[in-house]
């Protein structure tokens, strides 16, 4: 296949089977991510974002279940992989940088051999420890950590939370991958060190041509990275478009309502915010998930799934109010 | 001008390692005041002294030196000893409601022990007090034979304000009362949060991170670096002229949203360097390490605060007099 993109999903459902019921917490999602693309993810806190994300690497938990829908990575369709190609995938191809550094690295183990291990495994190299370890080191140097042959003796606790985020970081790209998953890789930093880290995966990102997806909360976070942005609700996407127009024009009212709730540095009072919060997954509202919370709602909503549709060129929309 | 309810006055807190003449030295040396009905953000980033500064008014932490006035009255001692009329006066709303609220516990048992233990009315008035306060933050009765569990995250913060404002109090200390939270729920507490302000009257001691937020709601808002206040400002003026590095670095770190907060921003400043350990203070002006203007003489001398502009005061060898 020779699409340009590298990631396609398509119309992606996950269940979780918990006790009191299926909770139904992706519910059709489409995403797209093309060559050397930077693409936001932008939504709250268990909206599924997190979910979408692992299930491409398929790690989700056992109580999950896909009953619908299709992950192309290259061409490859990812739910139907066996086990060795699913190690190829998550070794060489695709890279991941989790939330919490602290969480991500192994506490018992020093930074060098935990970084070694990942290049050893991913296949990328000649399992040779020289070169092995000259790989590890020049991916430190890359992500500007001062003496790198000092740190890969350190173990994690000896470094502070931005250095141990720049470790994840170098993990990641040391592996040469195709695309690389940023998963609110700075929510634990704070502004200065979250600039700098930011501005690494960057700067890294565009030498190496990498496509990245950066979920985040923060929309000021996403507007800095990203080329395009894709908005979800409740385990939809509803709203994409190129990161300009998204803050320019939005049209979903939770696009508008989230901008809307962002105090802004131009002083201009009280923010408005989102009546309610999201919905119970085990027992999700009908039609569009997000009528019990919009003002905009009309019947219809309430009935009916909005279809995700092209409003304006490359601008998607999944709401009433807008008809292609 | 309105009276000064709270002055904190060279304050200090240094905590005991391991080693015996090192300190963390979390908070060294403030000078702070609130006056009466004014709301003051207490912005820095983690590790520099913000919320020890708040445990310190609140009693939790006993001051290793300084003074904190509140009301004309030395309040430096810990909460043991503070008479009950003081500890009624200043509460607080903690950063993470699912671990500030017992949760065996209802609601209405939540916000009933304060009014119990500072005898605010009689047990027969009690419920109607209890949703009273519910009420204030605009929560329905209903809420009151309800666990925290049982709440959302945002509800929850509005029942730890509801049991903050039990006592009436005249202060608020704030710990980052929003970050736990997501923006469309923040929204809402702020809201709740100053329309209360203005009807009560109370004075706000908020400390946070955000400073675009406290752009929106502070009156005066203080910058701190390394347990040092390094720049004191009308939130207004901040904007308009950051004078201190440290603030300027901050400031253009803030992703933001709209184009015209971009123009806002200072000129980029690219963040250099990690926040030292405030067990090793770097000598002199303790922000040189990362300042892109520190000179010879700032790793020497540590500047004293200087008044540049009208009540507009920083710390640093720029503006010296």
């Amino acid at each position: 296949m020779s699409t340009p993109s590298i990631l396609n999903i398509q119309d992606l459902h996950v269940w979780f089977r918990v006790y009191g019921g299926v909770m139904k917490v992706l519910d059709g999602v489409d995403f797209e991510v093309n060559h050397g693309e930077k693409v936001g993810l932008v939504g709250e806190s268990g909206c599924g974002k997190t979910t979408t994300m692992k299930s491409i690497l398929r790690i989700l938990p056992r109580q999950a279940i896909i009953p619908k829908g299709k992950i192309i990575f290259q061409g490859h369709e990812v739910l139907t992989m066996k086990w060795r190609e699913l190690q190829e995938l998550r070794g060489q191809k695709i890279s991941m940088i989790f939330q919490d550094p602290t969480a991500a690295l192994n506490p018992v183990f020093t930074i060098g051999e935990q970084i070694k291990d990942t290049i050893k495994y991913s296949g990328i190299a000649e399992k040779d420890t020289e070169t092995i370890k000259n790989i590890a080191i020049k991916a430190l140097r890359d992500c500007a950590m001062p003496d790198p042959e000092r740190i890969m003796k350190n173990y994690p606790f000896q470094l502070s939370g931005g250095m141990r985020q720049r470790v994840c970081i170098a993990m990641a790209l040391a592996t040469a991958s195709n695309l690389l998953i940023a998963d609110e890789p700075t929510t634990n930093l704070d502004v200065t060190i979250q600039d700098q880290v930011l501005n690494l995966i960057r700067t890294l990102v565009q030498e190496k041509g990498t496509s990245l997806i950066l979920i985040t909360h923060s929309l000021g976070v996403a507007r800095e990275m990203t080329d395009r942005i894709y908005v979800m609700y409740a385990g939809r996407i509803v709203e994409m478009a190129s990161t300009q127009e998204i803050f320019e024009k939005p049209y979903h009212p939770y696009t508008r309502g989230l901008l809307n709730s962002i105090p802004k540095l131009t002083g201009e009072g009280m923010m408005v915010g989102i009546p309610g919060h999201l919905p119970n997954y085990l027992n999700p509202p009908s039609g569009c998930r997000f009528h019990p919370r919009c003002d905009d709602a009309m019947p219809e909503c309430r009935i009916k799934k909005p279809p995700f549709i092209e409003v304006n060129n490359g601008h998607k929309v999944a709401c009433f109010l807008y008809k292609g | 001008m309105a009276e000064d309810m709270l002055i904190i006055k060279d304050l200090k807190k240094y905590f005991p390692t391991e080693k015996k003449d090192l300190y963390v030295r979390a908070v060294d040396s403030i000078n702070l005041t609130i006056k009466k009905g004014e709301v003051v953000g207490l912005v820095g980033e983690s590790g520099s002294g913000k919320s020890t500064t708040a445990y310190m008014v609140m009693g939790s932490y006993a001051p290793t030196s300084g003074k904190i006035i509140f009301n004309g009255q030395d309040i430096s001692i810990p909460a043991k000893k503070r008479p009950l009329t003081i500890k009624k006066n200043i509460q607080i709303v903690f950063q993470d409601p699912g671990t500030s609220l017992n949760p065996q516990r209802t609601v209405g048992q939540i916000l009933g022990l304060p009014l119990r233990v500072h005898h605010i009315v009689p047990n027969k008035d009690m419920n109607d007090r209890i949703i009273k306060l519910l009420d204030m933050v605009g929560l329905s009765e209903d809420y009151m034979y309800k666990y925290p569990r049982t709440l959302g995250g945002g509800e929850r913060q509005l029942v730890a304000i509801a049991r903050a404002l039990a006592t009436d109090p005249s202060l608020l200390v704030l710990d980052e009362p929003t970050s736990a939270l997501d923006v469309s729920v923040q929204a809402k507490i702020i809201n709740t949060l100053m329309n209360l302000q203005k009807q009560l009257g109370m004075s706000y001691l908020f400390i946070t991170h955000d400073m675009s937020l406290m752009r929106n709601i502070a009156d005066r808002i203080a910058i701190m670096y390394l347990g040092k206040i390094v720049e004191i400002a009308a939130a207004t003026d901040f904007f308009q002229r950051p004078l201190h590095p440290y603030t300027q670095m901050l400031l253009s770190s803030i992703p933001v949203v709209l184009k015209a907060e971009q123009e806002l921003k200072p000129k980029r400043i690219r963040s250099q360097g990690e926040i030292p350990s405030p067990v090793n203070i770097p000598s002199g002006c303790r922000f040189h390490t990362r300042c892109p203007q520190a000179g010879e003489y700032c790793m020497k001398e540590e500047p004293s605060m200087v008044e540049v502009f009208n009540q507009h005061f920083v710390s640093c060898h720029l503006y010296k007099k």
